[in-house]
């Protein structure tokens, strides 16, 4: 398999002088397309900021971000925006849909940002909400959705430019068990179907079991990387 | 990409309806205010044009003093005319078809049972060639009624309906203040001028008997010169004046104390206030047009403070600054623009009924409507700008994590 993702050293600083904090001390670290990686780690351990930077909405301190052989850390703002709007998925705890919009318009935005035409827009989003098992419900807004629905058009926002990677920031968060697995066998499904790397954040040792490799973040390194072959 | 973020634009207003609507209210007041008060202020420059208009365009009119209108007393120092300026007119310049002396005086004119209280004008008969006036029945003075004074009056409808109802009151008499008049003649019905001046309440006597009986001096106030041919007009207007310098025995360099005026002037003239009057409306409520856009303003920047999650949801899927930027923008200046179509309907209506209100005519003015529809777009963009900025500069992260 080819490297999707490469983190070279990565180091991030917050704050200047004596008020500084450093998040990251050198993260190395390399995902192969077509993996499904989860990244624990307490809070403060910079799980989060490294998200940031391979999810390319922060720059590394120092170090090297190559995304499929490009150094990110060499590209501006606007460029990056363009390398999230075609290659990244994004996924959020608090599933982050837009208000008084239906689950249709949500999912439609971001092909609107690609300026695909409109009939374009309506088929891919209703293909994408049919993957997460909604169909029927493209005209509900957010409010009349319950949390595990909400999560669906999430995902079906994030997957419906087939991005090459899906980053998913603790997902299952603000769900119940049961609703939280079920996005999980979604996410998995989505990894072995339709080959979608997936970087998942989470908290829950039963949620990581689902990831085919567990990163451990401390203290603002890598502190195990595990492949678990028992999950096919 | 403009349609892309029109589109969102309009999405956005379309989620918020009532708070958009709230937003453009000050851009509809402005614009309507400033639209309704220049078109009814065109409406009533129009309507004075038209009034003198209607005098012929080969009237002359004399009056003492070196302006028209003007602070009282500003030609006080001007010496008014006399009946033998009248004379001297009449026997020095040729080509003239009439030359009509005019002075009046608010009187109240009593029959038997009936008042009315109205301006009475002593002239001669010139002053119904003058005024376009044609006599419905009766006849005008006569030579002796004129040279003598004699209290005898020709009436306007109005003064005929008020006093006498449906009868013909040739013959009879009525009171003017305190002495008695006989009435001679019945003037044709002119109807109402604009802005609700009725030309009909008139009662016109000899000047000699307005002078004697009712403003005690031997002053005539204007002198109404109609001449024959428009194209003499000119040069009519230079022999008045030279006349009127040697009577006055004004000097070489000295400047008039008295003007004459053909129709075109005076209509400018008389414009010339209400147009004065209509750009002090225009401005006054061009305020309200700023503080519309200042509402635009401030509603847009507690919208991005609102919507900040929402902008960071766009820029993590990969909006790019100039189109987050772009959207706030279109969507500050489509709220004005909108602003200014519906202050245009408004003011349209609210033009078309109140010009009916004060009868003063609708006339339609492209350019205000133009440039008030432009000048709301200004106004979106101007103060569209600073929180579409803010809104694209924001930090994506930060932006998520905003609650």
């Amino acid at each position: 398999m080819s490297t999707l993702i490469e983190l070279k050293g990565i180091t991030k600083t917050y704050g200047q002088g004596t008020a500084s904090f450093l998040a990251l001390r050198g993260v190395d670290l390399r995902i192969d397309e077509g993996d499904f990686v989860a990244v624990m780690g307490p809070s403060g351990s910079g799980k989060s900021t490294a998200m940031n930077i391979i999810g390319c909405l922060d720059v590394p301190s120092s170090g090297e971000f190559l995304f499929r052989n490009v150094h990110v850390e060499q590209l501006d703002r606007t460029e990056r925006a363009l390398l999230r709007r075609h290659f990244l998925g994004f996924v959020f705890q608090g599933f982050n849909l837009l208000a008084r919009t239906t689950a249709q318009e949500n999912v439609e935005l971001p092909l609107l940002y690609r300026g695909e035409p409109a009939a374009v827009r309506r088929e891919m989003a209703a293909a994408a909400l049919a993957q997460v098992g909604l169909t029927g419900w493209e005209h509900h807004t957010s409010a009349e959705l319950s949390g595990g629905q909400q999560q669906r058009v999430a995902i079906a926002r994030a997957i419906v430019t087939n991005p090459t990677l899906l980053l998913a920031d603790e997902p299952t968060g603000n769900l119940d068990t049961q609703r939280s697995r079920e996005i999980m066998d979604l996410l998995v499904s989505l990894n072995e179907q339709k080959g979608i790397t997936i970087l998942m954040v989470t908290h829950e040792q039963e949620m990581a079991a689902y990831a085919k490799r567990i990163v451990h973040f401390v203290d603002g390194r890598v502190e195990s990387d595990v492949r678990q072959q028992e999950i096919a | 990409m403009l349609w892309n973020s029109f589109l969102l634009a309009i999405r956005g207003i379309h989620r918020n309806l009532l708070r958009s609507f709230l937003t453009i209210l000050g851009i509809v007041i402005g614009v309507s205010a400033v639209i309704t008060m220049v078109t009814l202020g065109n409406g009533a420059t129009q309507a004075v044009k038209d009034q003198v208009a209607s005098l012929g365009s080969n009237l002359l009119q004399i009056r003492s003093g070196q302006r028209m209108f003007g602070p009282p007393g500003s030609g006080g120092r001007a010496p008014s005319f006399e009946l033998t300026d009248v004379e001297a007119i009449q026997e020095r310049i040729t080509g003239l078809a009439a030359v009509a002396p005019e002075i009046s005086r608010t009187a109240t004119v009593v029959s038997s049972a009936n008042n009315w209280s109205t301006s009475v004008t002593g002239s001669t008969n010139d002053f119904f060639v003058a005024g376009n006036w044609t006599l419905a029945a009766g006849r005008e003075f006569t030579k002796g009624e004129i040279d003598g004074g004699q209290t005898v009056c020709i009436i306007g409808e109005t003064i005929r309906r008020e006093l006498f109802g449906s009868s013909l009151p040739l013959g009879e008499s009525m009171r003017v203040k305190n002495f008695s008049c006989e009435i001679i003649g019945i003037l044709v019905s002119k109807g109402q001028a604009s802005m609700g001046r009725d030309q009909d309440e008139i009662v016109v006597m000899p000047i000699r008997a307005v002078q004697r009986r009712l403003t005690g001096n031997r002053e005539v106030s204007s002198i109404q010169v109609s001449v024959q041919s428009e194209g003499d007009i000119d040069r009519a207007k230079n022999e008045l004046t030279e006349l009127l310098r040697e009577r006055r025995r004004l000097e070489q360099g000295e400047d008039d104390n008295f003007n004459v005026q053909d129709t075109r002037q005076i209509a400018e003239t008389l414009s010339g206030t209400t147009q004065i009057l209509t750009m002090l409306l225009g401005a006054v409520a061009s305020v309200s047009l700023l503080v519309g856009g200042i509402g635009i303003m401030n509603i847009m920047l507690v919208s991005v403070t609102e919507r900040t999650r929402e902008i960071g949801i766009r820029l993590a899927i990969g909006a790019l600054e100039r189109e987050v930027l772009l959207q706030f923008l279109i969507e500050a200046v489509v709220l004005a623009m909108l602003g200014g179509l519906v202050g245009i309907v408004l003011a349209t209506l609210a033009s078309i009924v109140l010009s009916g209100v004060m009868s003063v005519p609708y006339v339609f003015d492209p350019t205000i409507n133009l440039l008030s529809f432009v000048f709301s777009a200004g106004i979106g963009i101007l103060f569209g700008y600073m929180p579409a900025q803010r809104a694209a500069r924001l930090d994506p992260i930060e932006a998520l994590r905003h609650e």
